[in-house]
């Protein structure tokens, strides 16, 4: 066994490990956490498939803003886990079932006799001085212009829309307007009130 | 050499597993979208794979736009789980029954 496919044994264990414990852990944040384990161990597969932009991209986009979002929320929601966790032992066994039907499934289709070395032989590892980053940027930018501009158009959508859902006007809350003090005249503050002087 | 074939089977694997949590976490909105994640993660591994095998960067670009729309769907998801534990400070699923549907 060389090197590399050790390399791979261990980083897909890893993986399919903490997908395990994802989806069977009692505590929300726990989950959240393996959930990032495995996205590390599955970027260290990426590169070794030779896909090393997008495996950086993983751990920047992912392990950085979307799980950090994940557990900020999970962290800031009061979640009762023993309601959520009930008929979780009911339900285990009908998951094990399937899982391990639907693996074996498509395990029969995607196994070694169809796609092992034999029917698609592994390609030569590229030079030193390859980039992956330029080979996708060099297609990302012109046969796949529409689509990148749609795709940020898509991000944009999602920014406006997270916003529009959380955002809340709170009636009671004693903030100041910082527009409305600007724009304040003399008459609206200021009352002069004319009176007798006092004798006595 | 790591053949095609263990890729694809660590993808179907991970899909299964995940597949197995929606079922088992069905209560639980906020592991539902982490199972989701676990999916895509799961066809993107398949993505890449093909990508390397074939020598075509098209496979590469699609896992790119894949990460984009996820990313969207995350964000979205979880300003609605928010605004629904505001309005009614549970994340049951067996809760959201108000359509009677």
């Amino acid at each position: 066994m060389t090197l590399e496919k050790l390399i791979f044994y261990v980083l897909a264990a890893v993986v399919i490990l903490s997908a395990t414990m994802v989806v069977s852990r009692r505590n929300p944040v726990h989950s959240a956490l393996f959930l990032i384990l495995a996205f590390v161990a599955c970027s260290g597969i990426w590169l070794l498939a030779e896909a090393e932009f997008l495996a950086i991209v993983l751990v920047l986009v992912y392990v950085g803003a979307v799980m950090v979002l994940f557990l900020f929320v999970l962290m800031m929601l009061d979640i009762d886990i023993a309601v959520l966790r009930a008929g979780f032992i009911k339900l285990l066994p009908l998951g094990i079932i399937m899982a391990i039907a639907m693996a074996a499934e498509l395990i029969l289709i995607v196994g070694p006799e169809n796609f092992g070395l034999q029917e698609y032989a592994a390609p030569a590892r590229h030079a030193a001085d390859y980039s992956n980053t330029e080979e996708i940027g060099s297609v990302l930018y012109t046969v796949y212009m529409y689509p990148f501009e749609i795709a940020a158009v898509i991000l944009l959508v999602a920014i406006i829309a997270a916003i529009g859902l959380t955002m809340r006007k709170r009636p009671g809350a004693k903030y100041l307007d910082p527009a409305s003090q600007v724009v304040v005249k003399r008459d609206e503050r200021v009352r002069l009130v004319s009176m007798d002087a006092e004798k006595g | 050499m790591i053949a095609l074939s263990d890729y694809l089977i660590l993808g179907a694997i991970l899909f299964a597993i995940s597949v197995a949590g929606i079922f088992i976490n069905r209560k639980n909105v906020i592991v539902l979208l982490m199972c989701v994640e676990l999916m895509l993660l799961a066809v993107n591994i398949n993505f890449v794979a093909f990508s390397h095998f074939l020598g075509d960067s098209a496979g590469q670009v699609f896992v790119f736009f894949i990460l984009t729309v996820a990313a969207a769907e995350a964000a979205i998801g979880l300003a609605i789980l928010v605004v629904l534990f505001r309005s009614k400070r549970t994340i049951n699923v067996e809760d959201m029954d108000v359509l009677k549907g």
